[in-house]
C-alpha cells in the first residue's frame, strides 16, 4: 500500500528501500510505546491487585508516568563495571530488543497490518524470540558480576527447557491448523476459534502455552533470571540509563508478543466470532490489540498472585509435568483432527 | 496416580489463589472500595493518623495552660538515648509552705528520639503522650530541639499523681 504511493513520485528501487525505513520507523516507535504503556499497565494492575492504586499523578490515570521515567533513564549517567567485557557488555541489550522487535514485526495486527507476513511464521517467531537467550546470557556474563552471571546461567537454563514446551503447543496447533503461516492462521478460525474447534487439547495446550510463555518472558512467578531478592537485578544489574531501559522495555514487549501469539493461535487473531465486523480494515487491529491485552492481563494475574518457584521447581514442572502432557496433547489432538472430531 | 493427582490439585490451588486477587482487583477497578492507601498531600485536611501512631512525645496542656509534669525527672533516666533533658527549679509553694520541684523546661531533642516510647511508659504523671503530628522536616537541625511545656505554663494544682 505504502509502496505503491511511493511509486508514484520515486523509482521503484528507492521507494522499495523508503517503505523499509518507513515501516521500521514506525515498528521502532509502536515498540517504545507499547513499551511504556504495557509498565504503566502493569503497575496500575498491581496497584489494585494489592489494594493501592497505583500510579494516578502524571496525566489522566498517570498516562504518562512511564513517560517520565524514561525520560529520566534516558538522562542518566551510563556506568558499568571495571574489567568487564566492553564490547559484548555494551552490544547484549540490542540483541533483546532487535530479538523483540523482528517478533513484533510478523506479529497479524489484522488482514492489512502485518509487516512480514512470511510462509513460516510460527517457526520463524520461535526462532527469533530464542535469540533473545543469547543476549541475556551476554549480558550476565559480559558485566564481570557473579550474581549477573548466575542469572544468565538461569536464563539460559529456563529458556532452552520452556522453549520445548512453547514448540511442542505450537506444533499441536499447527496440526489443528495445517499451516504455519500466522494470516493463514487467523483465516483458519473464521469459522471459530481454534480454543473452541480444538476443544479439549487446544484448552490444555493454551495452559501450558500460558505456563511456558510467563517463563519464557522471565516473569513472576518464574523470574529466576533476575530475581530481586538473591540476585539483586540478575543479568541487568550491571546496567544503568538506557542500557536498562532496553532491557526493561523488551521484557514487556516480549510479553505482548507471546499474548499476541496465545490470541493468534487460540482467540482467532482478528477475528471475532461469528464474523461480527469482520474485514473492515482498523476494527481488526483494535479487536487484536484488544484481545492481546486480555491475555497480558492475564499475565500479570499471574504474577501478582503466584510466589516464586526454586530453580528445581522450575526444571520439575517443565521435565516432569509440561513436556510429558504437552506431547500426549500433540497425539490426542493429532488423533482428533484425523478423525475429525474438531468443530 | 498421584501424578494426575498433583496436576490436579495444583490446577485447584492456582484457580483458588486467582479467584482471591481477581475479586480484589475487579472489587478495586470498580468501587475502589478496598483500596487501603490514602492519596497524600490531596487529602491533608481531613488526614487523621490512627490512635497508636507515633509522630513525636509531647505534653499535655490544659485549657489553663496547665500540665502535669512535676520535673521528676524519671522519664530522662528512662530515655536510652539522652533524648529528654529537665530543667527545673526548688520553689516554696505559696499554700503549704513546702519546698518542691518546678518544671522550667521539658528539652526535647526529636532528632534523637527513635520513637521508642520508654519516657511515655516511665512517666507516672501521665504528663507526656504521643503526638501524631509528622512533618517534621526542616533545613536547621536546630528547629527539631523542642520545648514540650508551652511558656508560661504551670504544674496542675488540682493534679493528683497516681502510684507507679
Ligand atoms: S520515645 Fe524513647 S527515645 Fe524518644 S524521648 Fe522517649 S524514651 Fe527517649
Ligand atoms: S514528664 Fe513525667 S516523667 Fe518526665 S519529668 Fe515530667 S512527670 Fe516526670
Amino acid at each position: 500500500m505504502i509502496l505503491e504511493l511511493l511509486n508514484q513520485f520515486m523509482p521503484a528501487e528507492v521507494a522499495f528501500y523508503v517503505e523499509l525505513v518507513i515501516i521500521a520507523v514506525v515498528y521502532l516507535g509502536v515498540f517504545a510505546l507499547l513499551g511504556l504503556f504495557l509498565v504503566w499497565m502493569e503497575r496500575r494492575v498491581a496497584g489494585f491487585f494489592q489494594l493501592r492504586l497505583g500510579p494516578n499523578r502524571r496525566g489522566p490515570s498517570g498516562l504518562f508516568q512511564t513517560v517520565a521515567d524514561a525520560l529520566k533513564l534516558v538522562s542518566k549517567e551510563l556506568t558499568a563495571t571495571e574489567g568487564r567485557d566492553k564490547f559484548l557488555h555494551g552490544i547484549a541489550p540490542y540483541f533483546v530488543i532487535v530479538a523483540a522487535l523482528m517478533a513484533l514485526s510478523l506479529i497479524p495486527f489484522s488482514a492489512e497490518l502485518q509487516a512480514f507476513d512470511i510462509n513460516l511464521g510460527v517457526f520463524f517467531v520461535t526462532a527469533v524470540t530464542s535469540i533473545e537467550v543469547v543476549g541475556i546470557f551476554l549480558a550476565g556474563w559480559a558485566s564481570n558480576n557473579k550474581y549477573s552471571l548466575i542469572g544468565g546461567m538461569r536464563s539460559g537454563i529456563q529458556m532452552i527447557s520452556y522453549e520445548l514446551s512453547i514448540g511442542m503447543t505450537i506444533v499441536t496447533m499447527t496440526v489443528l491448523a495445517g499451516t504455519i503461516q500466522l494470516s493463514e492462521i487467523v483465516e483458519m478460525q473464521r469459522g471459530g476459534w481454534f480454543i473452541w474447534t480444538g476443544h479439549i487439547p487446544a484448552f490444555i495446550g493454551f495452559m501450558v502455552f500460558m505456563i511456558a510463555g510467563t517463563a519464557e518472558s522471565n516473569r513472576t512467578p518464574f523470574d529466576l533470571v533476575e530475581a530481586e531478592s538473591e540476585l539483586g537485578a540478575g543479568f541487568h544489574s550491571e546496567y544503568s540509563g538506557m542500557g536498562f531501559a532496553y532491557f526493561f522495555l523488551a521484557e514487556f514487549v516480549n510479553m505482548f508478543i507471546i499474548s499476541a501469539m496465545a490470541v493468534t493461535l487460540f482467540f482467532g487473531g482478528w477475528l471475532l466470532p461469528f464474523e461480527i465486523g469482520a474485514d473492515i480494515p482498523f476494527v481488526g487491529a483494535i479487536i487484536f490489540v484488544v484481545k492481546t491485552l486480555s491475555v497480558v492481563f492475564l499475565m500479570m494475574w499471574f504474577r501478582w498472585t503466584f510466589p516464586r518457584l526454586r530453580i528445581d521447581q522450575l526444571l520439575t514442572l517443565e521435565w516432569k509435568y509440561l513436556i510429558p502432557i504437552s506431547m500426549v496433547n500433540i497425539v490426542v489432538m493429532a488423533i482428533l483432527v484425523w478423525l475429525g472430531l474438531t468443530f | 496416580m498421584s501424578y494426575f493427582k498433583d496436576i490436579f490439585n495444583a490446577v485447584k490451588t492456582l484457580l483458588t489463589g486467582m479467584k482471591i486477587t481477581g475479586r480484589y482487583f475487579f472489587v478495586n477497578l470498580f468501587t475502589r472500595r478496598d483500596v487501603i492507601t490514602v492519596q497524600y498531600p490531596d487529602n491533608i485536611d481531613t488526614l487523621k493518623m490512627h490512635d497508636r501512631f507515633r509522630g513525636e512525645v509531647i505534653m499535655g496542656h490544659d485549657e489553663n495552660n496547665m500540665h502535669q509534669c512535676d520535673a521528676c525527672t524519671i522519664c530522662e533516666n528512662a530515655c536510652p538515648n539522652g533524648t529528654i533533658e529537665i530543667i527545673w527549679d526548688k520553689e516554696k509553694n505559696p499554700e503549704t509552705g513546702k519546698t518542691q520541684k518546678v518544671l522550667l523546661n521539658h528539652i526535647y531533642h526529636l532528632e534523637m528520639c527513635t520513637m521508642c516510647g520508654e519516657c511515655i511508659e516511665a512517666c507516672p504523671s501521665d504528663a507526656i503522650e504521643w503526638g501524631q503530628n509528622f512533618h517534621h522536616v526542616t533545613r536547621d537541625r536546630s528547629n527539631l530541639t523542642k520545648s514540650l511545656n508551652r511558656p508560661e505554663s504551670i504544674l496542675n494544682p488540682n493534679f493528683v499523681k497516681s502510684k507507679k
